[in-house]
């Protein structure tokens, strides 16, 4: 695998009239997979590309490591006495914010995937034709399991103790999940619409800041002006923050699951829609 | 046998596709016969690549009608999906994955279980000498083996048409030749070939017959034979032992053969463009050898050939540009 050498053939290959007659005579032609199964063997080939270009992991790995322990040593002294004491509450809101910006990458990923002639072909293919970029999602989820547990990770080592338990925290992650992979249908929206993945990088950033930041993450909002609060109120990120701080501190907080859950479907039908309309026109 | 075999394997009418203000595809009609490599021949941005994008349902056209075994490419997709395969200008293939799992993947996709589509990939990297660099990933192949990996992952499920646009550009003569041989077998099969190529003696040697497109425009059409005679009976080249004598040799051979000497740089070659029927260019070409042999003049080669897809090319760009 790390071999650079232009590898050439040892023996020349001539095309043999039989050789080629026998492969082309059809052994029945199966019917096409459904739209489940072509979206999960795309999740396959998702998984393939992780295998064989594993640095790019790095950001699902090394980022949230960052974040989480700058963050917590940064703000921690200042806005709740010790580290520790502010890790309980800022915990579940580095989950969301790690996650939800890695998110992007989704979209980065499909912008220079697909200028690649493969896409032709997967576009060529007579099955379900959002099963290509659904799958894509799906290797993603991968990588936003592997980010929640490696915050999880450090917040147990730095001192963060969930009163919800193994459960609690499950539930939280599956919810950051769902959250995760329908928000991640704005990032393959731009990933089509704009021309590169410096202007999808962009855009994300401009987007992403605000969200995450003007919401309860990283301070309790009631120190805010009006306005901003307002803006807290309504930010999908607030509400999935206090699922998240619901479900890993134990009392559920069902208001919250729900207008997640709503936010989430919302992202889907009207982000997924305007990407294959993007997709199709490509 | 179903009723879709026996018709056309495309027939497009009036096709049209513009990107912005550029008609990269104005208005052209095709009609390809089932069973044969049918070449569109063209040079780089002619319209070749959209008219094959429009017809694999990748693009949808702005006007026109286009059918592929009878099936409407924008309405009826899917039926055109499930009987032709691509393979792009750039690689249809996934670099980061080895040529093995390309294949599994695809096999995959077409339908068939982990266990078929295995089997499948092995019997086609087989068949295409790429057993050995079965487990390499698709960017440390080489520019022919990863062209044969794409062949072999669009006859994958053996389609009923295959489009290959510009296979061997940027290819070394054995690979190319390679190529050749593989089309060769895979329109023996039965299955159609439609190619695009900017070589000439590429569509010459594969192509049933050829339609010529410039500026989104088909410009000709027809068997490479038919093509060719329509430019001229053919062409004599002949090459003189001494240059000082070419003017002298120009004349005769002008008035002998009835036809125009057309430039050269080399200062002992002449060629002339006979015209009139096939039948006379030979007679023709004789009676200029024995009047130049009569006038002394010393001839080194002598040669009576069809004119080349190079210069049926040339001539029909030449009469659209004027």
């Amino acid at each position: 695998m790390s071999t650079t050498t232009e590898s050439t053939e040892s023996t020349v290959y001539t095309p043999t009239a039989e050789a080629l007659r026998a492969v082309l005579a059809p052994a029945g032609r199966p019917s096409p997979p459904g739209p489940l199964a072509a979206s999960v063997t795309y999740g396959w080939r998702a998984m393939l590309k992780i295998k064989h270009v594993p640095e790019q992991l790095f950001d699902v790995t090394a980022f949230p490591i960052i974040m989480t322990v700058m963050f917590t040593y940064l703000f921690g002294g200042a806005l709740a006495g010790t580290p520790r004491e502010y890790l309980q509450f800022f915990l579940p809101g580095i989950l969301v914010t790690s996650v939800v910006m890695i998110t992007m990458y989704t979209g980065v990923g499909l912008n220079t995937d697909i200028e690649k002639g493969v896409f032709d072909r997967f576009r060529t293919l007579p099955v379900w034709r959002p099963a290509a970029l659904v799958g894509m999602i799906f290797g993603d989820v991968l990588r936003y399991v592997i980010a929640s547990l490696v915050i999880l990770a450090v917040g147990l080592t730095l001192g963060f103790r969930p009163a919800g338990g193994v459960a609690g925290v499950a539930a939280g992650i599956a919810l950051l999940v769902v959250f995760s992979f329908a928000f991640s249908w704005v990032w393959t929206m731009f990933g089509l619409l704009l021309r590169s993945e410096k202007s999808v990088m962009g855009v994300s950033m401009l987007v992403l800041m605000p969200l995450t930041f003007l919401s309860n993450v990283y301070v309790d909002p009631s120190t805010m002006p009006g306005w901003l609060q307002a803006f807290v109120d309504v930010n999908p990120i607030t509400h999935l923050v206090d699922a998240i701080r619901g479900f890993v501190g134990g009392e559920v907080d069902s208001a919250a699951v729900m207008w997640t859950l709503v936010a989430s479907a919302f992202f889907v039908i009207v982000f997924g829609s305007l990407t294959m309309r993007l997709y199709n026109r490509k | 046998m179903t009723r879709s075999d026996t018709g056309p394997a495309i027939e497009t009418a009036g096709l049209v596709k513009t990107f912005g203000q550029t008609r990269a595809v104005d208005g052209v009609d095709l009609v390809v016969p089932a069973g044969t490599v049918y070449g569109v021949l063209g040079p780089n941005g002619a319209g070749k690549t959209t008219t094959v994008r429009i017809l694999a349902t990748l693009l949808r056209p702005d006007g026109g009608t286009a059918r592929v075994f009878g099936h409407d490419v924008v309405r009826d997709a899917d039926a055109v999906r499930s009987k032709v395969s691509l393979t792009g200008q750039y690689a249809s293939v996934d670099e980061d994955l080895t040529g093995c799992e390309n294949l599994v993947l695809l096999g995959r996709l077409v339908g068939h279980p982990k266990r078929a589509a295995r089997a499948r990939a092995d019997e086609l990297l087989s068949a295409f000498g790429l057993t050995e660099a079965a487990d390499r990933q698709v960017k440390k192949y080489s520019g022919g083996m990863r062209r044969r990996l794409d062949i072999a992952a669009s006859i994958l499920n053996t389609p009923q048409l295959l489009f290959l646009d510009e296979p061997t550009t940027g290819l070394d003569p054995r690979s190319r030749n390679q190529v050749w041989d593989i089309v060769r077998a895979v329109v023996a099969y039965g299955t159609t070939v439609l190619l695009t190529t900017q070589y000439l003696d590429e569509a010459d040697r594969l192509a049933g017959r050829i339609a010529v497109i410039d500026k989104g425009r088909v410009i000709a059409e027809g068997t490479p034979g038919a093509l060719k005679s329509s430019i001229g009976a053919g062409t004599v080249h002949v090459r003189l032992r001494d240059p000082l004598r070419r003017a002298e040799a120009s004349e005769i051979l002008e008035r002998t053969l009835a036809g125009t000497v057309l430039p050269e740089s080399d200062p002992v070659a002449l060629t002339v463009r006979v015209t009139g029927s096939d039948q006379g260019a030979a007679e023709h070409a004789s009676r200029a050898l024995a009047a130049l042999a009569a006038a002394g003049v010393v001839v080194d080669d002598f040669a009576l050939g069809q004119p080349s897809l190079d210069e049926v090319f040339l001539a029909l760009t030449a009469e659209a540009v004027a």
